[in-house]
């Protein structure tokens, strides 16, 4: 790409539903007051499982954000966490929704989605008893017909149709009239942040002026936080919640599984000034690699985590010594904190202690494909606001972990450059670079 | 940014019709079928019983031997994609980690991976034991499933139902450090992720790129969700060769399959410099979104499907006329292929009888995520060779469709052609192909 026609791509608008909060402000007003959304799991009796407890999105109701609840009443919670999420956002953006004509100055066809988003749950009462009358434990066989008349008898078409992980795109649509480039990718842990900055790409290529970007998951359902307490993964402090999310901790023992959805609205500068709309931060640049490591782990010398960083400040032609603040991935899990510090050090070489880095997982809890988009939007306000969000419960440092995560309270900071960096299982990196925005 | 477009040098499919790309493209050229009664479990409950299967193969070898015990966390998916991906390789002379270690001809960092991939169900046998554990008279109880169960579930357990697994895998074995990305939009998967890889080299991001999908819909449960959506035909269980009948007025549903299909993407530069074989250039990307209430199904003007169309035949700069071939998505669901006819030939206009339309899936099954890219692959094989095999169970085409479906093989050079592809939940995508001969 000719870079001298390379076109500045703005955030005009942000949006959230988590555990945090219905809305941007109640989430960083809680973040900024340190409180965390962590409690007893409320969604699935989970009071047998390895982990009891989660970090839930309370009191939400779609019904609120739309005229028209029908359109989305059989979606999964996250298909209706991201309606809430992007009629934040597009309100802020001076956005239309809804309507059949809309006069906010955006050609529908030139506005599109990327979805970093994740399945939605099955349908328990009747995939478990499908399998409870199917199977004969002695013959050790399963007898398809009397499968098929639970399933056939109990199944319903929504409900299943429901959890295909395009389906969130699907309602974003149907909501905003969008008819650019519409899609959605499911990379784990890692899915929103590589949605935006893949959505950065997409505008800075001319494919659309405006794009609705970001994450919607939820894996808090019998199946998902088994497979997760399988791999040990999860914290499972289940007599401290509260205080379960430790990263860069000695005594840190795994993730909370959060859930939710973040939206910001990515958009050409051109567009923003041509319609009025109010500039956020600027999106600098962006960088994705593999580990083409192990299905399981990390990479051990963190390569692929520092090609993606590396490729992000090129991306954005800066130094790691112009970064204020890196929004870490910061998990709670041994691996993930050991070894996104070691790429820290390795990124940031003799600036690597005076950048200070935090994880809002600690008060937030992980929503897994919608992390990267919710800790984006703790990015934008931080500049905004010029405040570092903590890493709380940082009461016994890990002894080898030793960059300055903010521990346990807020710092107020000049903030202009700020890295966000996602990792997820199966190897992917990817690392946006976000500014102030300056004429 | 145009001028670095990539160019395709390597083709991979692991379809119905067989364990390459070349069974695949003969197969369609001799209109063979490969739709079957379901083997893969006793499909006797179901509405639907049909289904498109690959053939057997056992995927301990087609991976390197230093990672063979990793084939356990293989779900179907990831076994054909990791088939299709070998032979993409190979197919482009590439040479891997996995091929020749010594002799690597990529560079791993400036090598992508994109892959469309679906929602993978788990294998209901291989948790059923532990689910009969979480039992309370006769009824599933989570309390004791919590209790008796977890822990007899397999540790790994859930690494092989992720869908990012597919390119992980592929990505560990032939060692791509690049971007890596998994694309979730069902059908239109395939091709939004071939789009993406080469928007990817378009804007020097990466030099080489594998690109595709994966998707082994033949699981009771994927199946069942197709057979509850009426998608999936119940009418011909004792005819399965005659089943699938895209843009048929006997078309009563759609039959869906396994498959997996890659393609190796590369910048002209590269091609050039290494003397690689090219199928084809990729001149246009056209993403949009078709909108309906009842988003099991396209709108029946084919707005989305026209908007995609528009946007690949713009950035390609050429006019619909220009078109000599185009593979549609054609599923064989009526309402669905009517009003993806209608979307085409809005564009079409007047040049609508001069264009041959070839659907695939009365053959080769709606293989979902990989469906978009095997229709790539079939362009790819028709540019090369000159022909577009004549479309099987089409004879009486709907009374919605105007297009041009093929009746009889034609022999002709194939300038530009063009696929397309929807999903459910609204994605559109299309694609441009150029023969650079």
């Amino acid at each position: 790409m000719n870079e001298k026609t390379k076109k500045r791509i703005v955030i005009t608008g942000i949006g959230i539903v988590c555990p945090l909060g219905n809305d941007v402000k109640t989430m960083w007003d809680n973040i900024l007051n340190c409180r965390n959304g962590m409690a007893a799991t409320t969604i699935f009796d989970a009071s047998t499982y390895p982990t009891k407890f989660c970090a839930e999105v309370k009191n939400f109701d779609v019904t609120k954000c739309t005229k028209n609840p029908e359109l989305h009443k059989n979606g999964n919670r996250h298909s209706k966490f991201v309606i809430g999420a992007v009629a934040e956002a597009c309100k802020q953006a001076k956005i239309e929704v809804e309507t059949e004509i809309p006069k906010d100055g955006i050609d529908r066809r030139r506005m599109g989605i990327y979805l970093g988003a994740g399945e939605g749950s099955v349908d328990n009462e009747n995939f478990f008893n499908a399998i409870v009358q199917g199977w004969d434990d002695a013959k050790a066989q399963m007898n398809w017909q009397k499968w098929a008349d639970v399933a056939f008898g109990g199944m319903q078409p929504y409900r299943e149709l429901e959890q295909e992980p395009n389906m969130p795109a699907a309602h974003v649509s149907m909501f905003t009239g969008a008819r650019g480039p519409v899609r959605s990718c499911l990379t784990a842990c890692a899915a929103s942040t590589q949605a935006v900055g893949e959505a950065f790409k997409m505008l800075q290529a001319g494919q659309a002026d405006v794009m609705i970007a970001g994450g919607a998951h939820c894996m808090i359902h019998p199946l998902g936080v088994m497979g997760f307490n399988r791999l040990t993964a999860l914290s499972t402090r289940n007599d401290s919640p509260a205080t379960a999310s430790r990263p860069f901790t000695a005594s840190r023992d795994g993730f909370v599984i959060g859930e939710g959805a973040a939206i910001v609205i990515l958009e050409t500068l051109e567009s923003a000034k041509k319609r009025g709309a109010g500039v956020l931060a600027e999106v600098l640049g962006y960088g994705s690699s593999s580990d083409a490591f192990r299905v399981t782990d990390m990479h051990e010398e963190a390569r692929g985590a520092v090609q993606a960083m590396e490729a992000a400040l090129k991306d954005a032609k800066l130094s790691y010594k112009d970064i204020d603040y890196v929004s870490t991935h910061g998990t709670s899990t041994s691996e993930n904190d050991s070894i996104e510090t070691l790429a820290l050090k390795k990124v940031f070489k003799e600036e690597a202690k005076n950048t200070p880095v935090s994880s809002i997982k600690s008060m937030m809890g992980h929503l897994i494909g919608a992390a990267g988009a919710a800790e984006i939007i703790s990015c934008i306000l931080a500049i905004r606001d010029g405040i570092l969000p903590p890493t709380m419960n940082l009461n016994d440092p890990d002894p080898s972990l030793d960059l300055d995560y903010v521990p346990n309270k807020p710092r107020k900071a000049d903030i202009d450059v700020v890295m966000k960096e996602s990792f997820g299982f199966g190897g992917q990196n990817n690392v946006v670079i976000i500014r102030k925005y300056k004429n | 940014m145009t001028e670095r477009m990539p160019v395709i040098t390597g083709l991979g499919a692991i379809t119905p019709l067989g364990l390459s790309y070349k069974d695949l493209w003969s197969g369609l050229c001799q209109g063979r079928c490969g739709i079957g009664r379901i083997t893969a479990f006793d499909p006797v409950g179901f509405t639907c019983q049909i289904a498109g299967q690959a053939p057997e193969f056992n995927i301990r070898d087609h991976v390197p031997k230093a990672i063979r015990k990793t084939t356990k966390l293989m779900s179907r998916d990831i076994e054909l994609a990791v088939l299709a991906a070998n032979e993409a390789f190979k197919d482009a002379g590439l040479k891997t980690k996995a091929f020749d270690e010594q002799n690597i001809t990529i560079n791993p960092q400036r090598t992508a991976i994109i892959l469309g991939a679906g929602l993978i169900s788990c294998d209901l046998i291989e948790i059923a034991p532990a689910v009969a554990k979480g039992v309370t008279d006769g009824k599933f109880d989570i309390r004791q499933w919590g209790l008796h169960s977890i822990e007899q579930i397999t540790p790994l357990w859930l690494l092989k139902y992720l869908p990012n697994m597919l390119a992980c895998h592929v990505g560990i074995i032939h060692d791509i450090q690049g971007p890596s990305n998994t694309i979730t939009c069902a059908e239109a998967a395939g091709q939004l992720a071939i789009g993406e890889a080469a928007l990817i080299i378009a804007r020097g991001d990466a030099d080489v790129a594998i690109a595709g999908g994966g998707e082994a819909k033949v699981n009771p449960i994927v199946h069942l969700r197709q057979c509850l959506l009426k998608r999936a035909t119940a009418d011909y269980n004792d005819n399965p060769e005659i089943a699938c009948r895209p843009f048929d007025s006997d078309a009563k549903g759609s039959v869906f399959g396994e498959a997996a299909a890659c393609v190796i993407l590369e910048t002209p530069e590269n091609a050039k410099s290494r003397g690689a074989n090219v199928y084809a250039q990729i001149i246009g990307i056209g993403q949009s979104c078709s909108i309906n209430a009842k988003y099991e199904s396209l709108e029946p003007d084919g707005k989305g499907v026209q908007f995609a169309i528009e946007a690949a035949l713009e950035q390609a700069k050429i006019k619909p006329c220009n078109l000599d071939l185009i593979i549609p998505h054609g599923t064989g669901v009526f309402d669905d292929d009517a009003a993806e006819a209608r979307g085409i030939q809005t564009v079409l206009g007047s040049c609508l009888d001069r264009i041959p339309v070839f659907p695939t899936k009365s053959m080769v099954s709606n293989s979902g995520a990989a469906a978009g890219a095997v229709d790539v692959i079939a362009g790819c094989c028709a540019i090369k060779d000159g022909i577009i095999p004549a479309a099987k169970n089409c004879g009486n085409i709907n009374k919605h469709c105007k297009l041009n479906i093929v009746k009889e093989q034609i022999k002709k050079k194939i300038n530009y052609a063009l696929c397309t592809s929807y999903t459910y939940g609204g994605q559109t995508a299309a694609v441009v192909l150029k023969n650079n001969e």
